[in-house]
């Protein structure tokens, strides 16, 4: 799964953790989607032009360790944090993708002493409906065909060869699979007590939405970004859940006018 | 060899079955007509009174937001049976205590339904099958932590205490336990319960003493897992061979053209459809197990059913039906093929199957079957020590 990074197992809040570095400069944290595709996209050498690019892989995710006792996105915001420190890295670019950017969220809520800037891409984390409102389709109720065009603007991007991958590749995808819904099954894909503590976010944060996201919609991302101080919002065009896949160009445009 | 009767409480009047996308979880509740559902329960609570009367013991369970089991409490279905009945054991198989997240309260329930039916009540549990997840909201991925934690309380609740006690697991937090009332039976009921594959988990039911049971797989796997549990019974030092359940379809019938016509009725279980995303939510079986799910080599036990001939089907002993003769020497022969087996656990009503010909088929099982292998002897203890007792 990995891409042409330096891929190593480090320690972090008593985990082994797999993190990849690539490019060199300033630090840039990369939170990937709970399906970790940007570890194979192109936009990432791109940013390693520019940053130096650390993509930890969260308990569960990747081959990084998952304790029996971890359950929530907000457990896994502190080992995130636990791996900043180990690395010693300071002023650090924060960038998360869905389930990245829930968590990146959750750590940008606790400490921000050593992030200088936090990007979340179409992510998931607060409730901002009633107990009715569907704010986030449930792709685990719904049939598999209608989340493929929910999640893609063109469902042909989503499709991926399983028939390709050896057995550790297939068994982070199945890990990642289950990590996904042990940390997000209920609530929801979100935090109850999240959009009450997103006023302790003090950087300048950019939100980057898909236009045409079916599974966290515009108007979530929109409403999610009102709760950050200051929060700046951005929707990208031809776009569903994934803009940094689905329209690149656009997407890196939006995130280098902010992060550069 | 004990014999139970046993029925999900199917609601088969819906539309024509290739109009639906599936008959579980998300099937709209409108189609459900209360006064036809009012029928039905009666009516299967009735075959449960004549198979009592047959001398056959009752076996219920439960499932939810499903046309296939419209029996959603089984504590209410055994409560019943427990004041209506008077003859044989009543088995809940089981209590989904992973999904209904109250162990204290199952423990209550099992309780009160022993002293009522006076000692004859047998009380499993079960980690619900993948469905079930979604009515009832689990994470898929820590239902077995939550089983197991839930079964040790429940044991420890049953049991008589001097003084109430405290209880802060990970997923339960009580305080001042102390059931009123006991179960009638001291220290309680026997416990069972099920699986499929998980082999760790029938090595722990056979550490406790628990009856294992297993439902609808082919003989060569139910002999492993029969195996596995036997031999952790033996490891623990436990004294006899502990106990085995299993259940295929079952119809009994006059001719064999008839019993084939009353199988075929019961294949409707198998042939229930169910929507992909309900059959395998994410972390419900192994990673490896997803390897292969993704590999495409690992279907799920009823999709690998649906797609073979009855004629296969009674060759595995998935499914036992001809006349009486034939039945009883169906069930000698699983019974060799699996190393013995204590309870058979027989649906004999599943889908259209109407009152008369399940009742006809109940009744020439009960008279005429089951007194030709009712001394089978218990499954054989594979320990000498156990077996010299």
């Amino acid at each position: 799964m990995s891409g042409s990074g330096n891929v190593q197992m480090i320690k972090a809040g008593g985990l082994s953790i797999e993190v990849e570095r690539r490019g060199a400069g300033r630090p840039l944290l990369l939170l990937a989607s709970e399906e970790q595709l940007e570890r194979e996209a192109s936009f990432v050498d791109e940013l390693a032009k520019t940053f130096e690019v650390i993509m930890p892989s969260p308990p569960g995710f990747g081959t990084s360790e998952r304790p029996d006792w971890m359950g929530k996105p907000d457990d896994l915001s502190y080992v995130m944090l636990d791996v900043i420190d180990v690395l010693g890295l300071k002023d650090v670019t924060v960038v998360g993708f869905s389930l990245g950017g829930w968590i990146a969220a959750e750590m940008a809520v606790k400490n921000t002493t050593k992030i200088s800037k936090l990007v979340l891409v179409d992510a998931y984390g607060v409730k901002v409906g009633g107990p009715y409102d569907r704010d986030i389709m449930d792709i685990w109720t719904d049939h598999p065909s209608k989340v493929v065009t929910a999640k893609w603007a063109n469902p042909e991007n989503g499709k991926r060869d399983f028939s390709v991958m050896n057995d550790d590749q297939l068994t982070v995808v199945a890990r990642n699979m289950e990590s996904f819904a042990r940390f997000c099954w209920s609530p929801y894909m979100h935090n109850p007590t999240l959009r009450e503590r997103l006023h302790r976010v003090n950087v300048p944060t950019l939100f980057i939405w898909g236009e045409k996201d079916g599974i966290t919609a515009p108007s979530y991302g929109e409403a999610y970004s009102k709760l950050v101080p200051g929060a700046k919002f951005v929707k990208i065009a031809n776009a569903g859940h994934y803009p940094h896949l689905e329209a690149t160009d656009a997407f890196m445009s939006a995130l280098n006018g902010f992060i550069n | 060899m004990r014999a139970w009767h046993f029925t999900e409480m199917p609601y088969p009047n819906l539309p024509p079955i290739e109009s639906l996308s599936t008959m579980r979880v998300s099937l709209p509740n409108k189609l459900f007509d209360p006064k036809i559902g009012a029928d039905l329960y009666n009516r299967y609570l009735d075959e449960y009174m004549i198979a009592d009367d047959l001398g056959l013991d009752m076996l219920c369970n439960e499932h939810h937001q499903t046309a296939t089991c419209i029996d959603v409490c089984a504590p209410l279905t055994a409560a019943i049976l427990a004041r209506q009945t008077s003859k044989g054991q009543i088995c809940i198989l089981g209590n989904p205590i992973a999904n209904r997240g109250d162990p204290i309260r199952i423990a209550e329930e099992m309780a009160m339904i022993d002293c009522i039916s006076r000692g004859r009540l047998e009380v499993g549990f079960v980690r619900g099958v993948p469905y079930e997840i979604f009515a009832a909201n689990s994470n898929p991925t820590e239902t077995v932590e939550r089983l197991w934690e839930g079964i040790d309380l429940v044991t420890k609740a049953w049991s008589p205490v001097d003084e109430p006690f405290n209880f802060e697991g990970k997923f339960t937090h009580r305080r001042a336990i102390n059931l009123w009332p006991r179960p009638y039976q001291t220290p309680h009921p026997a416990i069972w319960i099920t699986g499929s594959s998980d082999l760790e988990n029938i090595k722990r039911a056979a550490a406790r003493g628990f009856v294992f049971a297993t439902f609808l797989q082919p003989h060569t796997k139910v002999k492993w897992m029969f195996d596995g549990y036997r031999s952790a019974y033996q490891d623990m030092g436990l004294p006899g061979g502990g106990g085995t359940a299993y259940m295929p379809l079952v119809y009994t019938a006059d001719t064999e053209e008839e019993a084939e016509k009353g199988a075929r009725e019961l294949t409707w279980y198998l042939n229930a459809k169910t929507e992909p995303q309900y059959r395998n939510p994410p972390g419900y079986v192994p990673v490896d197990f997803n390897v292969n799910a993704l590999k495409g080599t690992f279907t799920g036990r009823t999709d690998a059913m649906r797609a073979k001939t009855m004629e296969f089907l009674k060759e595995e002993g998935v499914m036992v039906y001809g006349t009486p003769d034939s039945v009883a020497k169906q069930l000698k022969r699983l019974y060799d093929l699996v190393g013995g087996f204590d309870h058979l656990l027989m649906m004999q009503q599943a889908g259209w199957l109407d009152h008369t010909r399940t009742v006809k088929s109940m009744t020439l099982f009960a008279k005429e079957v089951f007194p030709q292998i009712k001394d089978l002897p218990r499954t054989k203890p594979l320990n000498t020590k156990a077996a010299a007792e």
